[in-house]
């Protein structure tokens, strides 16, 4: 049943339209900003929150436009939809929140908030496009919407790292689009719909298939930092913490895997690409990123790069679990795209508030920073034992169904990719968390600011605590009504196994 | 008819030669004046088709061409001489060759030099 | 068809504005927009009648062919006139600006500028190929005098050359049509479409007229006066040079095509394909080595044309999709670099240089040019949602329909290399200068002028159906004489 195009429409809208009067704001005018932005994001919430419920009653949400002769601009909301939307509103939300606290008084920050909204109204839009064409056009918005931010510093190291984003992205953006046309010449549609729309094609055209399948893998792993596309993340951290948070949890690296994840099961079919033979190779891929990402993490003494690392090897669980091509395993991944955000995001805020507050950048400057700013290591603590995988928060549901799934499918070398990667994780954050919490502290702080009682200020403190409680309670609810594994499995049932 | 190809022969002739100068001469007055054994070189051409008509009465639509083309060359030759005179007042020379020394300077914005 | 004298109007207006311009001096300016403002108005009352009877035409004085001068408007040409109109219009708001307190420019571009004008519109409507000769030389010879009004050693050679080369196509072509006349015994388009025959006069007219255009149009390698000429010129002078003046070869070019050419040439076609794509990579490259913002503007113009030509070869397994895509990009090029051109007249003037290294914060104080310097910048490298993304999207689909996998890889590789210059300039647009200078006013129209262009170079890409349906008004690609015959 589809209902109220209006809806779609308006999530879209309610960051579009702010971000737009955004770059027209005098930098002066920090309260009306901080209104635009804040309600902005609180309408999207609300209208996400409606569209959550009706779907789970059954219904879709959709509107379109007229574009190509013989293609159309569509949004729909269906379940896989929500999940991302859910995600990436509820984020928006506690990052929009951070970046007024992190960015308080600096320059540049009507810039700055515009191209943030834009950003979030790309991806929202990603989440919703019910096509390829749709999905092409608001993920090259996003590219461009992320490279002011990415350069936002106007330094040189920014402006090399904007280059390097770039010359990921857009070249990404051309396989995506010379895929995309190929299968539009094959089977003149390009509509998402649950199993795929390719396998009734010509067997003729599977070698044609099979190269169309690796354009859009390698188009959409740039922005996943999938292997050998990962460059450019590590080194885009010189961008304002708020922007890590944004490429590594809300936006870009999610929307990478979520249009993997669009791919493999709407356009090709899960049970077709894997007759092609083309999600072995996947998960193998997905595997090494996992590992590579892994170890090059270890080395890292820039707290910001061993998270980026991270987050290489984290998302491509999601990939992972899509491609390992079993119901349980699916779940997993798609859980994941949630839990990674939420833990991700909880380590950059934390990340953030130590180099605001104290001028900590190196995991070296890090002893006994738990006894200065508490409640952030706490978050911090929380969010990297989910990282590990440690019941009971969030991560740990993740590697328990990629686990299963792949006994599942009788993968079981899968098992020893997520062993070894949860001890590499441990051993990349336990020292970290060793010496913030159990070494002292250094007499003199870096760059230590002054917040009176408080350990840091109140916008930056309340949103790690807020994502933290909610990875936390994703692991410990997991069952409840409306949560992430839940969902998942609505999407697994709805979508993948039987319509 | 071998006269009309004839002409015709010879206008292609002065067309190519033309040719030769425009693209060879460095002083721009050779190159203008090649495009004008050019310009003649095609109207003769024109003038000797127009002997193409069986009665024997020329065709008057080439003539009415070739009157036009004059009118058009000379508007451009005008163009042509005028513009080498201020090119020789700035840079010294008649020739295309002399803008190489300005080429690297951005400073100034073009069109609004005192 | 309809006899319909309002189809004189887009010629007789900036005529009679050029003259009255050009006699009163003083009043160039007011006369200008007033012209201009006119212009619009009769080209929108054209469009009413030609989406009821599919194209219309006119013999002036009524003259039919052989002996009259005929006119004919359809979807093909009314897209060149309304994108002229439209580039038209916002060159001329930005020149009553930029020219002001200069009285001897102003009493000078006004006129060349209307006449232009004048030449391009009859371009795009006259229907015999001698007219076409007249309007190319009007266009030629104003397009020339317009780059030396900047003055200076560089503006004065490049337009120099400019014309010299100018002079050289137009006799070329004008050979051609001695020749066709020779052998077909007429000028008139429609009527040689029904004459022409694969013989040696056809095929040396088809030489001669091509390579005439080619050098005009700035095909690569034939681009080399190109871009001294358009990036030594006035802003303004630029933008209309790049925008308007090689699309009107290029029109030309692609009518001979459509009209006799089209069934002769096959070979042809795919030499065209291949210096078209030499031209994306190379003008690319060049543009991407370029330290001048001006200089790397016009050589994204030598990549950009090159595209244009991707749809000669194209065109042959799928002549519409390759068409229309090409004259998509032709339009949205159009509003793009002029947007583009304009935006760089806006840095120049505001920082006395266009080095693009010491660009120095423009991002921050002047972000209106850099935001329509941006937004145009998306349209040339063809992203989403832009005109420039639907002109290669049908290209590509027109491609890869035909499994020509070569030409589909140009155009991919064009697009990157384009973001890659265009991210150059953008990337310094953010970064602090060493050398800083000191900074002009720039007046707000003409940032908003730039602006306004570049939003409708994207807004072209999302309003594509009814502008589809235009193009195909009087179905210009569907008349392929020759290659219905055997």
């Amino acid at each position: 049943m589809i209902t109220e195009p209006w809806i779609p429409l308006l999530v879209v809208a309610s960051s579009l339209v702010p971000g737009l009067l955004i770059f027209g704001l005098a930098e002066s005018r920090v309260r009306l900003r901080t209104t635009l932005n804040l309600s902005g994001a609180i309408l999207k919430l609300i209208l996400v929150g409606i569209m959550l419920w009706g779907v789970a009653q059954g219904r879709e949400y959709e509107v379109r436009l007229a574009f190509l002769p013989g293609l159309d601009l569509a949004l729909r909301a269906g379940p896989l939809a929500l999940l991302f939307l859910v995600l990436s509103s509820l984020l928006w939300l506690v990052t929009t929140i951070y970046a007024i606290g992190y960015l308080e008084g600096a320059p540049h920050r009507s810039r700055f908030f515009g191209f943030f909204s834009l950003c979030v109204t790309a991806t929202v839009g990603i989440a919703m496009a019910a096509d390829l064409l749709t999905f092409l056009l608001f993920y090259e918005l996003l590219t461009l919407a992320t490279y002011p931010l990415v350069v936002h510093r106007g330094t040189e190291i920014a402006r090399r790292a904007g280059q390097i984003y770039l010359a990921f992205t857009i070249g990404g953006g051309a396989l995506l689009l010379l895929g995309i046309i190929w299968l539009y010449t094959l089977t003149g549609t390009l509509v998402f719909s649950p199993g795929g729309f390719v396998a009734t094609l010509d067997p003729l055209h599977r070698p044609a298939l099979v190269l169309i399948f690796v354009c859009l893998i390698a188009g959409l792993g740039v922005k996943a930092a999938l292997l050998p596309f990962h460059a450019w993340l590590p080194r885009a951290m010189v961008a304002p913490a708020p922007v890590s948070a944004l490429l590594h949890a809300v936006a870009v690296v999610k929307a990478g895997a979520f249009g993997i994840v669009r791919v493999v099961y709407e356009v090709f079919g899960v049970e077709f690409a894997t007759e092609l033979g083309v999600t072995a190779p996947l998960a193998l891929l997905a595997a090494a990123t996992i590992i590579y990402g892994s170890v090059r993490a270890l080395f890292q003494d820039d707290l910001k790069r061993r998270l980026a690392f991270s987050t290489v090897s984290q998302v491509s669980y999601i990939i992972l679990g899509v491609a390992i091509a079993s119901p349980i395993a699916t779940v997993g991944g798609l859980v994941h795209l949630v839990h990674q955000g939420l833990m991700k995001i909880t380590l950059f805020f934390s990340a953030g508030n130590l180099a605001e507050t104290l001028g900590i950048h190196k995991v070296s400057e890090m002893n006994g920073v738990g006894r200065r700013m508490p409640w952030t290591m706490v978050a911090f603590t929380i969010a990297a034992f989910g990282m590990i995988g440690a019941p009971p928060v969030a991560g740990f549901i993740t590697k328990w169904y990629l686990g299963l799934g792949a006994l599942d499918a009788g993968q079981h070398w899968v098992l020893l990719v997520l062993a070894a990667s949860s001890l590499l994780n441990a051993a990349y954050f336990l020292p970290i968390l060793h010496a913030a919490w159990f070494r002292d502290p250094p007499t003199h702080w870096p760059q230590e600011r002054d917040f009176g009682r408080r350990e840091t200020a109140r916008a930056l403190l309340w949103p790690p605590l807020i994502t933290a409680t909610a990875a936390l309670l994703a692991g410990l609810l997991a069952a409840a009504p409306f949560s992430p594994l839940e969902w998942g499995h609505l999407i697994a049932a709805r979508e993948f196994i039987g319509p | 008819m071998s006269v009309a190809i004839l002409y015709a022969l010879t206008g292609a002739g002065l067309f190519v030669i033309g040719l030769h100068a425009l693209i060879l001469r460095a002083h721009l007055l050779r190159k203008i004046l090649g495009f004008n054994v050019m310009g003649s070189g095609v109207f003769l051409v024109l003038a000797a088709l127009a002997r193409r008509t069986p009665s024997g009465i020329p065709d008057p639509v080439p003539q009415a061409m070739v009157i036009t083309g004059i009118v058009v060359a000379i508007a451009a030759t005008a163009l042509a001489l005028s513009l080498m005179l201020r090119v020789a007042a700035v840079t010294g020379r008649a020739e295309l060759g002399a803008a190489g020394a300005c080429h690297e300077d951005g400073d100034t914005e073009q069109g609004e030099r005192p | 068809m309809m006899a319909d004298n309002a189809l004189i109007a887009p010629i007789l207006i900036p005529l009679l504005g050029a003259l009255l311009a050009f006699l009163l001096r003083r009043w160039a300016r007011p006369i200008g927009l007033l012209t201009m403002l006119m212009l619009v108005i009769a080209l929108a009352g054209l469009v009413p009648g030609l989406l009821e009877t599919g194209s219309r035409a006119l013999a002036i004085g009524g003259w039919d062919a052989p002996l009259g001068v005929g006119l004919r408007l359809d979807g093909l040409s009314l897209a060149m006139l309304l994108m002229t109109a439209a580039v038209g219009l916002a060159i001329s708001l930005y020149s009553a600006v930029y020219f002001s307190g200069q009285p001897r420019l102003v009493a000078s571009f006004w006129p060349l500028w209307l006449l232009l004008l004048t030449g391009l519109n009859a371009l795009f409507l006259a229907t015999d190929i001698f007219n076409l000769y007249v309007t190319l030389e009007i266009l030629g010879l104003a397009a020339v005098a317009l780059a030396a009004l900047a003055g200076g050693a560089e503006a004065l050679v490049a337009a120099m050359r400019y014309l010299l080369v100018s002079l050289l196509g137009s006799l070329a072509y004008l050979l051609g049509v001695a020749l066709l006349y020779h052998a077909y015994g007429t000028v008139d388009l429609i009527l040689l479409s029904e004459r022409i025959a694969p013989a040696p006069a056809a095929w040396a007219a088809l030489g001669l007229m091509s390579a005439g255009l080619l050098l005009k149009t700035a095909l690569f390698p034939l681009h080399f006066w190109l871009p001294a000429a358009h990036a030594s010129a006035a802003a303004p002078v630029s933008a209309l040079l790049s925008a308007l003046v090689v699309k009107g070869s290029f029109y030309l070019l692609l009518r001979l095509w459509l009209e006799l050419f089209g069934g002769l040439a096959g070979v042809a076609s795919i030499l065209f394909g291949l210096l078209g794509a030499a031209a994306v990579l190379w003008g690319s490259l060049q543009a991407l080595i370029q330290s001048r913002l001006k200089l790397l503007i016009a050589y994204s113009t030598v990549a950009q044309i090159g595209y244009l030509f991707l749809a000669f070869p194209l065109a042959i397994g799928a002549a519409t999709t390759a068409w229309t895509g090409a004259l998509y990009l032709a339009v949205s090029h159009g509003l793009a670099k002029a947007a583009m051109f304009l935006a760089a007249g806006n840095l120049l003037r505001f920082g006395g240089h266009d080095r693009i290294a010491d660009l120095d914060r423009v991002v921050q104080r002047l972000p209106l040019s850099i935001a329509a310097f941006a937004l145009a910048g998306v349209s040339i490298m063809g992203l989403p949602p832009s005109g420039g993304f639907i002109g290669k999207w049908l290209l590509l689909e027109a491609a890869l329909d035909q499994g020509q996998w070569g030409w589909a890889i140009v155009i991919l590789l064009g697009g990157v290399l384009a973001a890659t210059y265009v991210f150059k300039v953008l990337g310094y647009a953010f970064t602090q200068s060493e050398h800083p200078h000191q900074a002009k006013p720039v007046p707000a129209l003409m940032e908003w002028v730039a602006f306004g262009l570049a939003v409708a170079a994207v807004l072209l890409g999302l309003i594509v159906a009814p502008l589809l349906a235009l193009l195909g008004l009087g179905d210009p690609f569907g008349a392929h004489p020759m290659a219905a015959r055997p």
